[in-house]
């Protein structure tokens, strides 16, 4: 007997306009792992994110999540089932303060504000401080804690390493490997260090479909793998 | 000197019931983008509902003012709730439909008053005091300008309260600024919208209601002329920012004012005011496209 994987995607299409983005992405990731959806810029990683929330409409297919169909549920149901997402732009509230930030994201009365301040100490202080005046780095950090402050089974985290400084990329992904001890990632992530240091599977999309899924080490492991699906030599270094 | 104080006081007067229905056109434009024309509907509402309420009733005029404006007010924010659920749910991803069950909502909402009560304007019947007049610096105000500028304070600071330190608040303002992400954090935002309705309907129909103390009535065009107004507000103000509604009603208001009184002195020739407005919007699309002080991002 298998366990229930924590999240099911099967055929997932997606039309934006005239184009066919998602041409039945099929995956699915392991309750307690981490994986990472992979690709070429504009191959649909980051809309299969938004699919799974009901950002953008979904033509056809279904989505579960620990093994309860969420495919016709509005964008805040699929979150109250357990999800946090970390978005691409981080989209921070810029007019909210820190502490509004998180204060919105809050679920019910318990929060894990400690976790939250112990990861990020700097959003303890910077509480009172508007999130459009942080740095990019400190706004990813009040993004990952919006996604932190509830109990989620599932975190969807898009890019969170983008045009960060590398001192601050080690912070991040020292975050993420933390919270993947609290709940299932699927991770979007171009930074092959990253995904080496966090992942444990990984799927790789081409064209809006899946061409490769299997364990990370697996894939990063071969620079020739590497190279041909994800068009970047050497991998992880 | 004593004109200008009197014009400097009308303008005020004029600017917040401006301002009234222009926060609630520019949150609900600000969350939902949703231009409302219907907006029109729930001043003229709100205004007949009070005189309406004040011909039913045989108490002191104070009270009967009192409990006239709290009746206008709950009859525009439930036909800003019913607006939203009924007409403007169903079109969320539509939005030039929206547009167009607004403007059919304000004509068919307009005839309704039209066929109710007539064309006729509706005397407002009014307290002695509050139209007497108190003198400032020279010039006799009427008293009424003191309440629609003191109303109009009172709502500005309410609303500045409510959007910092109430969830609903933090909700909209967060709306506002990313609906979608709102969305994300698990917060069901229709929730909002339909508040944001109720509540721009009960702020119009309180303009509505001062609009009939400041005329002395009320009557069927009187909603469609502050929207028109209100709109211009909302533009040079910014999408979505209740401050800068706020700051431009002021300005509008003055503007309109100086205009009706000293251009058309000079030229002898009326409605200098609106073409001056119209003016000042021109010149404010020019220099800051997106108004004063622009909160929306969606």
């Amino acid at each position: 007997m298998t366990a229930t994987p924590a999240l099911a995607v099967s055929d997932l299409h997606v039309h934006l306009g005239e184009s066919h983005v998602l041409q039945g992405v099929s995956f699915q990731a392991v309750a307690g792992r981490v994986t990472a959806l992979l690709g070429r810029n504009g191959v649909g990683k980051t809309t299969t994110l938004r699919a799974l929330l009901g950002l953008v409409p979904r033509s056809r297919g279904a989505i579960e999540i620990g093994g309860a169909d969420v495919t016709r549920l509005p964008t805040h149901a699929i979150v109250r089932r357990g999800v946090g997402y970390v978005p691409e732009d981080r989209d921070v509230f810029a007019g909210l303060t820190v502490a509004e930030n998180l204060r919105l994201a809050q679920r019910g009365r318990e929060a894990r504000y400690e976790l939250v301040y112990d990861l990020f100490p700097e959003l303890r202080e910077r509480g009172g401080q508007r999130a459009g005046t942080l740095s990019g780095g400190q706004q990813q950090m009040v993004a990952i804690a919006r996604a932190l402050l509830n109990e989620n089974a599932l975190l969807l985290v898009d890019e969170p390493t983008k045009g960060l400084a590398p001192l601050l990329v080690t912070e991040v992904a020292a975050a993420l490997e933390r919270a993947a001890g609290l709940a299932t990632i699927v991770l979007v992530e171009q930074n092959l260090s990253v995904v080496q240091r966090i992942a444990h599977d990984v799927v790789v999309l081409d064209g809006g479909r899946v061409v490769h899924a299997g364990p990370a080490s697996e894939l990063l492991g071969s620079p020739e793998r590497v190279r041909r699906l994800l068009g970047v030599h050497g991998g992880a270094g | 000197m004593s004109t200008f104080v009197l014009l400097t006081v009308t303008g005020l007067g004029l600017g917040a019931m401006y301002f009234l229905v222009a926060s609630g056109l520019s949150l609900i434009y600000g969350l939902m983008g949703v231009l409302n024309f219907a907006h029109g509907a729930f001043i003229t509402f709100g205004s007949y509902a009070a005189w309406w309420l004040t011909t039913q009733l045989a108490l002191s005029l104070e009270a009967e003012l009192l409990l006239a404006t709290g009746f206008g007010l709950a009859v525009g924010a439930a036909l800003g709730a019913l607006v939203e659920l009924v007409f403007i749910r169903p079109l969320y991803r539509r939005p030039v439909e929206q547009v167009l069950v607004t403007v059919g909502l304000a004509l068919a909402l307009g005839a309704l008053v039209f066929g109710l009560w007539g064309a006729d304007p509706k005397l407002v019947a009014l307290p002695t005091w509050l139209v007497d007049t108190t003198t400032l610096l020279g010039a006799s105000i009427p008293n009424d300008r003191f309440v629609e500028i003191g109303a109009a304070a009172v709502v500005l600071a309410g609303l500045g309260a409510f959007l910092r330190l109430t969830r609903i608040g933090l909700i909209i303002r967060a709306g506002v600024e990313n609906r979608a992400m709102v969305q994300a954090l698990g917060i069901d935002v229709r929730k909002a919208f339909t508040f944001v309705f109720a509540l721009g309907g009960a702020l119009a129909a309180l303009a509505g209601v001062l609009s009939g103390v400041y005329f002395g009535s009320v009557d069927p065009a009187r909603g469609t002329s502050l929207l028109i107004f209100a709109f211009i507000v909302v533009v040079i103000g910014g999408f979505g920012s209740i401050e800068g509604s706020a700051v431009a009603a002021v300005v509008v208001g003055l503007v309109q004012q100086y205009a009706n009184f000293y251009v058309a002195d000079w030229l002898e020739w009326s409605g200098a005011g609106d073409v001056a407005v119209m003016l000042l919007l021109a010149t404010v699309l020019l220099l800051r496209p997106h108004g004063l002080s622009p909160k929306v991002v969606h």
